[in-house]
C-alpha cells in the first residue's frame, strides 16, 4: 500500500457494509468478476415504477472492493434506472473520498456489476 | 481511548528483547568507534564484534570464522545463492529447491534460472513438507546445490531434517538453507544436519531488524558479495553493523539457552489457539498439525478475503497477516498454499496468527473471543445449516427462491407470524454485533452476507 490508507469512510462502509446480503425477490441481478479466482459482486435490484427501490449486493474480496460494493448500493438506491446507469467508477471513488491506488480497480467492480444488472432488468422486462 | 492491542504477528518481526537493547546501548552512546580503527576504542568495536560472532556461531553449533554478518535474512540469502551458483556455472548448472521457499529464495533462484541454470523446485504435501526420497531422485550428476528452507513462514511446517543433509552430503551436492524462521526457535546444529550455508535474520528471534548472518561451512568457498574496504575477511565490505551485531547475538543467545521453556509456552498457547479457531465452522489449519514452529498458527477460511479478515482484526485491535500478497493490483493467492493444494479461492481466505512468548493465555482467550464472536443457540444453527445446504445444491438465489416460496405457502396467523419475525430480527441484530470472521457474526465480506441471507431466510420463512 506504500503509504497509502483507506479513508474513514472505506473503512466505515467495510466495518458496516450497507444494503448486504439478497433480496428475497429481486427483480434483477448483475454479477462481475469470476467468484473462482478473483473478487466476485453480485448485485440484487427491486424496481418499481423505474426507480431502484431497493438494491442489495453479496461481494468477495478485500476491504476496497467491500466498500465499493456498499457505497455502490448506497448511491443507485433511490435513483431512477437511467440515472442508475450512469454511475462510473469514479462517481464510486469519489463518494468513498478516494481509494489508495492499487485498489481503484475495485470500484469498477461496482459500477460493472451494477449495470450488468440493470441491463439484466431490461432483458428480462424485455424493455429494450 | 487506548484500544487493547494483541501482537500476533511474530512471524513477521517481533519486539526487540530487553536483553538485545541492553547489550546494544552502549554501541549506539559512548562506543561509536569503527571495530577496523586501531586505537583502543576502535579495538574494543573490534572486541565485541568478534565476541558477537562467537555466540552466534555456537548458537548454530557453527566456528566464529564460519559467520557472516549481513544486513538481514534477504541479503544472507542472495548473496549465499547468487554465490553458489557463479561458483558452479562453469560445471554444475542444476539447482533443487522447493515450491514453496520464501520470495527470497524464490526470486533470487528465478534470476539464476534467467541465467541458464536448470532448476527443480519439489511439490510438497498438503501439510507442506517434502517427500526425501524425491529429493534424492531429483540429484542429478550435475546438481550444484539445493536450498530447502528450514521452516516455511506462512504455514509454520518445519521441512528441515538432518536427512536432506546427509543425503546431499552422500552426493556430493551443496546444501544451503532459509532458516530464518527456525533459528532461535527450534534447535539446529549446522554440523549434526550436515548444513552447508545458512541464512538467518536477527528481528525474527527478537533481534534488532536490519542484521542477519550467513553461515558457510568452512570448506565451501564463499564469494565476495559487497566489494570495499574488505571487512568480514574481505567477503562483505562495508563498516560493521555494531550494535546490531550485538543485539543479534544477544538476542539469539536469550533465545537459544531459554529455548526448551519458550517453546514449551509457545506451543502451548498456539494449540490453544488453533484448537479453538478450528471451532469456528468453515475454518481449515494449513500446515503440519505437529511438525510446525512453536508460534505459528495459519488457517484458511471459506468465503472469506485475507485482507479483509486482517483489517477486522487490526479494528478489534489484533495484528495478524494474511499469507495473500494483495499488493500489485490484482491479488494474487499464496504460492505456499497453492502448492500444498488448496484452491485459488480458498487460498486467498488465509490469515496467520503468529505467537511469541510475549503473548500471554489473556491475548490467545482475546483473539477466540474476537474471532468466534457469540454462536447463535444450538436450533438456529442447524437451520441454517439447512439453509447453507439448500444453498450449496440450489445456488444462492434458488434457495431463497425456495424459501420464499415456501414462506407463501405456509398459513401462519399475522401475529404469531409477527412476533417470531421479531424475536430473528433481534437475533440477527445480535451476531451482526458480534463478531469478525466467525461465519454468524461477520459485519463484512461475503460471510455477512450469507449470515444476513439466512437470517433473512429465518425471518422469511416465519
Amino acid at each position: 500500500m506504500f503509504g497509502e490508507e483507506y479513508s474513514d469512510k472505506v473503512i466505515d462502509h467495510f466495518m458496516s457494509p450497507r444494503n448486504s446480503g439478497i433480496l428475497p425477490d429481486p427483480d434483477a441481478e448483475g454479477m462481475c468478476g469470476d467468484p473462482n479466482c478473483g473478487d466476485s459482486l453480485t448485485i440484487y435490484l427491486s424496481v418499481k415504477d423505474n426507480i431502484i427501490e431497493d438494491i442489495s449486493f453479496l461481494v468477495y474480496g478485500c476491504v476496497a472492493a467491500i466498500a465499493t460494493s456498499s457505497m455502490t448500493t448506497e448511491l443507485a438506491k433511490g435513483k431512477t434506472l437511467e440515472e442508475a446507469a450512469k454511475i462510473t467508477d469514479k462517481d464510486i471513488t469519489q463518494a468513498l473520498d478516494g481509494l489508495p491506488e492499487n485498489k481503484l480497480h475495485c470500484s469498477a467492480l461496482g459500477a460493472e456489476a451494477l449495470k450488468d444488472a440493470i441491463n439484466n432488468y431490461y432483458v428480462r422486462y424485455r424493455l429494450k | 481511548m487506548t484500544k487493547q492491542i494483541v501482537y500476533a504477528d511474530n512471524a513477521a518481526t517481533c519486539a526487540l528483547s530487553e536483553k538485545a537493547l541492553e547489550a546494544m546501548l552502549p554501541y549506539l552512546k559512548a562506543e561509536y568507534a569503527n571495530p577496523s580503527s586501531v586505537y583502543s576504542l576502535g579495538r574494543d568495536s573490534r572486541r565485541a564484534v568478534e565476541k558477537a560472532r562467537e555466540t552466534v556461531a555456537s548458537a548454530i553449533g557453527a566456528l566464529p570464522e564460519e559467520i557472516f554478518f549481513t544486513s538481514g535474512g534477504t541479503e544472507a540469502d542472495n548473496w549465499a545463492l547468487k554465490s553458489l551458483a557463479k561458483r558452479f556455472e562453469r560445471e554444475k548448472r542444476h539447482i533443487i529447491t522447493t515450491s514453496i521457499e520464501h520470495h527470497a529464495v524464490l526470486n533470487t533462484l528465478g534470476r539464476i534460472e534467467e541465467s541458464g541454470f536448470e532448476v527443480t523446485r519439489l511439490g510438497v504435501n498438503e501439510f507442506g513438507q517434502i517427500s526425501i526420497d524425491e529429493l534424492c531422485c531429483a540429484i542429478r550428476g550435475d546438481t550444484a546445490f539445493i536450498s530447502v528452507m528450514a521452516a516455511n513462514n506462512e504455514i509454520g511446517t518445519i521441512l528441515l531434517s538432518p536427512e536432506i543433509g546427509s543425503r546431499a552430503r552422500e552426493r556430493g551436492v551443496i546444501f544451503h538453507t532459509d532458516a530464518v524462521q527456525a533459528v532461535g526457535h527450534i534447535p539446529i546444529d549446522v554440523r549434526a544436519m550436515n548444513i552447508d550455508l545458512l541464512s538467518l535474520s536477527g528481528h525474527k528471534f527478537r533481534g534488532p531488524k536490519g542484521t542477519g548472518a550467513l553461515f558457510v561451512r568452512r570448506d565451501s568457498a564463499l564469494l565476495p558479495d559487497m566489494l570495499g574496504g574488505g571487512q568480514e575477511r574481505g567477503k562483505r565490505s562495508g563498516t560493521e553493523n555494531v550494535a546490531g551485531i550485538v543485539g543479534l547475538a544477544a538476542a539469539l543467545d536469550d533465545s537459544v539457552k531459554n529455548m526448551k521453556k519458550n517453546s514449551e509456552r509457545v506451543c502451548a498457547l498456539r494449540d490453544r489457539l488453533i484448537e479453538g479457531v478450528l471451532k469456528i465452522p468453515r475454518v481449515r489449519l494449513t500446515g503440519h498439525p505437529v511438525k510446525r514452529l512453536p508460534g505459528i498458527a495459519s488457517f484458511v477460511v471459506e468465503c472469506i478475503e485475507g485482507e479483509s479478515m486482517v483489517m477486522m482484526l487490526d479494528h478489534y485491535g489484533i495484528c495478524a497477516s494474511s499469507g495473500s500478497a494483495c499488493s500489485s493490483g490484482s491479488q494474487e493467492a499464496s504460492h505456499v498454499l497453492l502448492a500444498t493444494g488448496l484452491p485459488e479461492q480458498l487460498a486467498r481466505g488465509s490469515i496467520r496468527l503468529s505467537l511469541s512468548e510475549d503473548n500471554s493465555s489473556e491475548d490467545v482467550e482475546r483473539i477466540l473471543q474476537i474471532c468466534q464472536g457469540r454462536r447463535p443457540p444450538a436450533g438456529i444453527v442447524a437451520i441454517m445449516e439447512i439453509i447453507r445446504a439448500l444453498k450449496c445444491i440450489f445456488g444462492f438465489s434458488a434457495a431463497s427462491y425456495f424459501i420464499f416460496s415456501v414462506r407463501r405457502l405456509a398459513f401462519v396467523s399475522s401475529p404469531i407470524r409477527w412476533l417470531s419475525k421479531a424475536f430473528c430480527m433481534a437475533l440477527l441484530c445480535v451476531h451482526l454485533s458480534s463478531r469478525p470472521f466467525s461465519i454468524y457474526g461477520s459485519a463484512a465480506s461475503y460471510c455477512l452476507a450469507s449470515a444476513v441471507a439466512k437470517y433473512q431466510a429465518i425471518i422469511m420463512l416465519t
